[in-house]
Formats: structure tokens, sequence, C-alpha cells
């Protein structure tokens, strides 16, 4: 059910990764100011707001659960969050690197940009001790989905925050007036912006094949650990 | 391939050039590490797998006591 559609899925992200990278180090033209580092802006703000996005998805997954009470949104919800915490550490890493680059030091501590993303993902992390601090597994899908919610709904507003706060380190890029990015490298940041989030789509939908394929598993062995009158019914898909 | 490397523009592979490779290379090697855990992942499923269709194997064959894992191997 969860792997359908997952190879032609794949084969675009490879190929929309591929183009993207074709983009960043044939086609776009270097920077006036960074010079060839910029070449690490296609790589982590990509990376940043798809991992952001993923954090509100994830709270939309958790709010449908909440709603239908249906497990398989829990796993979507879980799933997302997963993906957006790993993709989180890429971002910190690359970030990180291209601060030392840039401003020689490998973290700055009064960059609002910076420390509201560690905020977030250092939140983030705190979602698997929380989650699995609870034994019930329906109680531990509900905590996990409030937790969800409220941490999803901090990230936009997390960001307006720094938007407001208005720092001359962190370069506005995306500016509609004046200095914002000139055609060529707009296209290649949009088109490594489709390759991450197809990237993002396509491992979520992996993760969540594999643990349907594992839970399915376990329903398995327990239906034939323990046979019951109509057993097969027993042998129903399931995300652990 | 020489196409494509006579096409590069004049990398600036110095100072500036380590750190766009480092940046792209822990990229790469977050998606090579996931992989890698994946595939451990899928192995523990097609091995489990595999023990249940020995267990459904013995058990449609009235032999309870023989070793799952062994009669499933053959047919792999």
């Amino acid at each position: 059910m969860y792997g359908k559609g997952l190879r032609p899925l794949s084969i675009a992200t490879v190929a929309a990764l591929v183009a993207a990278l074709s983009l960043v180090f044939f086609y776009a033209p270097l920077d006036a100011d960074q010079g060839f580092i910029q070449k690490i802006f296609y790589l982590h703000v990509p990376l940043a707001i798809v991992a952001l996005v993923g954090f509100v998805i994830g709270g939309v997954f958790a709010i449908l659960h909440l709603r239908s009470g249906e497990g398989r949104w829990d796993a979507y919800s879980y799933v997302s969050i997963h993906m957006s915490v790993i993709f989180g550490v890429a971002v910190l890493i690359t970030g990180s690197i291209w601060a030392k680059a840039s401003w020689g030091h490998w973290w700055v501590w009064d960059e609002p940009t910076l420390v509201s993303f560690l905020i977030v993902f250092l939140m983030y992390a705190t979602y698997y001790p929380f989650r699995y601090a609870i034994e019930d597994r329906e109680r531990q899908g509900r905590y996990a989905s409030v937790f969800a919610i409220v941490a999803g709904a901090f990230v936009p507003l997390n960001f307006m925050a720094v938007r407001m706060a208005q720092s001359l380190v962190h370069p506005r890029v995306f500016a509609t007036t004046n200095g914002g990015l000139p055609g060529s490298m707009m296209l290649t940041f949009l088109i490594s912006l489709l390759a991450i989030g197809l990237l993002w789509v396509t491992l979520v939908k992996f993760e969540l094949t594999a643990k349907s394929a594992s839970g399915q598993l376990k329903r398995l062995r327990r239906a034939l650990d323990a046979p019951a009158p109509g057993g097969s019914s027993r042998v129903a898909p399931e995300v652990s | 391939m020489l196409p494509l490397i006579a096409a590069t523009p004049a990398l600036p592979l110095d100072e500036a050039g380590k750190y766009v490779a480092g940046a792209y290379i822990v990229f790469l090697a977050l998606i090579v590490i996931y992989v890698a855990i994946m595939a451990a992942k899928l192995q523990r499923i097609e091995r489990e797998l595999r023990e249940l269709a020995g267990f459904v194997e013995s058990r449609a064959n009235g032999d309870q006591a023989a070793p799952a894992a062994e009669k499933v191997t053959s047919d792999v």
C-alpha cells in the first residue's frame, strides 16, 4: 500500500537531484560577493525549507490522527518528523560549514536564523524520548500527536519572529526589491528545492513501506503463534 | 564524461572548494547511511519472512518440530 508509486518517484528524485547538481555547478553563476562558497546555498537552504515544512506536515498528520483516531496518520506524522530531523542534521552541518567559510566561525550565537533553527531541531529531538517513554501504544500515539501539533505550530511562529528580527548578518536573498536573486540563480534554487522536496517524499514513503512490512510481519507472527477462528482476518495491514 | 569535464567552469577549488565539497559530501554521506540502515531493515524483514514461510510450510506438512529455516533455504 505504502510502496505504491515508489519506483517512478525514486526515478524522478534521482533525475531531479542530477539536474539540480548540474545546474548548481555548470549553470548558476558565481556569486559576486561570496564567490564559489555560495554554492552551499543551493543545498543548505532547500534542506532547511523542506525540513521545516516537513515538521509542519507532521503536525497536520497529527491533527488528522487526533480527529480520526486512525493509526496510519500517526505513522505518517512520526515518519514526517523523523525524516525532517534527519534533514535538520544536514541543515546544521552544512550551515556550520558555510558559516566557517563565510564568517570564520563554525557557529554564531548572535545570529537569530541559526539559533532559532537549533531550537526547533532540539525541540523535535525530544520527540523520540517523549514518544517512547509511553508504553501504551494508543496513548503514545495520542500524546505524540499533541506534541507534533504544538511543535508544528511553533515552526511558522519561529520563522516569522526571525524575519522580524531583521538581522543584518544573514542575507535575505528572496527580497522582492533590489538585491534579490537573479533569474539563473533563482531557477537553480527552485530546481534544487524541488529535488530535495522529492527526496524527502521518497524517503518518507520508503520508511513507511518498511514500517508497514515490519508491522504486517509482527501481526503474521502473532496470528501464527496463536491461531484463532477466522485467523486470516488477523493478518491485516499495520504500521508499527 | 570528457565533454562534461570540459564544460566545467574554472572551479576555484582552493580554500572555498574544500568547504563546498565538504557540505555536499556530508549530504551524500547522510543519504548513504540512511540507505544502509534501510537495507539492514529490509534484510531483517526478509529473514523473518523466510522463517515464517518455513514455519507455515512445516505446519502444513504436520511437522511442527522441523527446523523452519532449513526448509526454506532450498527455495531461495
